[in-house]
C-alpha cells in the first residue's frame, strides 16, 4: 500500500512524459490540462490501492489512457474515425531511405533529425485516428511492451500489433507528405531493394 | 542474400525493434542482419526513425501548470485516514 503523502514526490519526475502524452492526446495545453487534473485526482485518490515496487509510470499511464477514453473523448462527441489507408509497408524508407544516408562527419539519425520539423513530426502523431494514436503514442513515444499497451487499453495484444502496424505506416506516409511539401523527397519510391 | 529471408526478417521488423521476438527468432533476425546489409539498413532507419518522433515530441510541463497539478494534490483529502 503506497502512502498518499508521498503522492507528489513520487508522480513529480513523470509530470513531463504524461504532459507529453496528454498533449499528442488531447491536442491542446487547455484540454491537456483537464485530463491531466482529473488524472491526478484519480491516481492520487486510488494511490492507497497501489503497491509499492511496483511499475509506477505504467499505472500513471493506466490511468491517464483510461480517463481519456472514457471521460476526456465521450466528452467530445465527435465521430470516431477509425479507418485508415492502407498503405505498404517501410513506407517512408522506400522514399526518402537514401536521403538520411550521412553525409561525411554526421550520422544517419542527425540527418533524419534534421529532416523534420518538431511541429511535423507532432502534426502526423495527432493526424492519427484515436485508436492509432494511442497505440503508437504508448509504444513509440514512451516505450511501453505490448503486454502493457493491451492492459492499459484493455485490447488483446494482437489488437496492439495490428493497430501500432498501420499506425506507424499511417505516421509514415504523413511524414513522407511533409517531406514532399518541403521539396525534400519526391512522391515516388526511390529504393526498393529490401 | 537469400530473398525469403529477407521477407521473414522485415516481417519481424517492429516486433524485433520492439524487443517483443523470443530469444532464438531474435537472433534468427540477428544473424540474418550481420550477413545482409540492405536489411540492416531498412531496420536501422525504422529504429532511427523511432528516436527521431521521441525526440521531437518530447514536452516540458509548464511551470505554472505543474504547480496547480501540486497544488490541486496538496487541497485533496488523503481518501484513508493515516493509521
Amino acid at each position: 500500500m503506497a502512502d498518499q503523502a508521498t503522492f507528489s514526490a513520487q508522480v513529480e519526475p513523470f509530470m513531463d512524459q504524461l504532459y507529453g502524452a496528454a498533449m499528442r492526446m488531447t491536442r491542446n495545453p487547455a484540454d491537456a490540462e483537464d485530463l491531466l487534473q482529473e488524472t491526478f485526482l484519480r491516481a492520487y485518490r486510488g494511490f492507497p490501492n497501489f503497491t509499492d515496487g511496483t511499475n509506477l509510470r505504467a499505472w500513471l499511464y493506466r490511468i491517464l489512457t483510461n480517463t481519456y477514453i472514457n471521460t476526456y473523448r465521450a466528452k467530445q462527441r465527435r465521430p470516431e474515425q477509425t479507418e485508415l489507408d492502407e498503405v505498404e509497408d517501410m513506407y517512408l524508407y522506400r522514399r526518402i531511405g537514401g536521403l538520411e544516408a550521412a553525409t561525411l562527419g554526421r550520422s544517419a539519425e542527425d540527418e533524419l533529425m534534421d529532416l523534420f520539423a518538431e511541429s511535423e513530426v507532432k502534426e502526423a502523431i495527432e493526424s492519427l485516428p484515436d485508436n492509432f494514436r494511442v497505440a503508437v503514442l504508448l509504444a513509440d513515444i514512451e516505450g511501453f511492451a505490448y503486454k502493457e499497451i493491451a492492459e492499459m487499453l484493455d485490447i488483446p495484444i494482437g489488437t496492439v500489433m495490428s493497430r501500432l502496424h498501420r499506425g506507424r505506416k499511417a505516421l509514415q506516409k504523413s511524414l513522407h507528405e511533409f517531406a514532399v511539401t518541403r521539396g525534400l523527397a519526391s512522391d515516388d519510391p526511390v529504393t526498393a531493394e529490401t | 542474400m537469400v530473398d525469403h529471408e529477407c521477407d521473414d526478417a522485415v516481417e519481424k521488423l517492429y516486433e524485433y525493434l520492439d524487443g517483443e521476438l523470443d530469444g532464438p527468432t531474435m537472433q534468427q533476425v540477428k544473424d540474418h542482419l550481420q550477413r545482409c546489409s540492405p536489411c540492416l539498413e531498412a531496420f536501422d532507419f525504422h529504429d532511427q526513425l523511432r528516436h527521431v518522433v521521441q525526440h521531437k515530441c518530447a514536452e516540458q510541463m509548464p511551470l505554472e501548470m505543474k504547480a496547480k497539478l501540486l497544488h490541486l494534490i496538496d487541497e485533496t483529502e488523503p481518501t484513508s485516514p493515516p493509521a
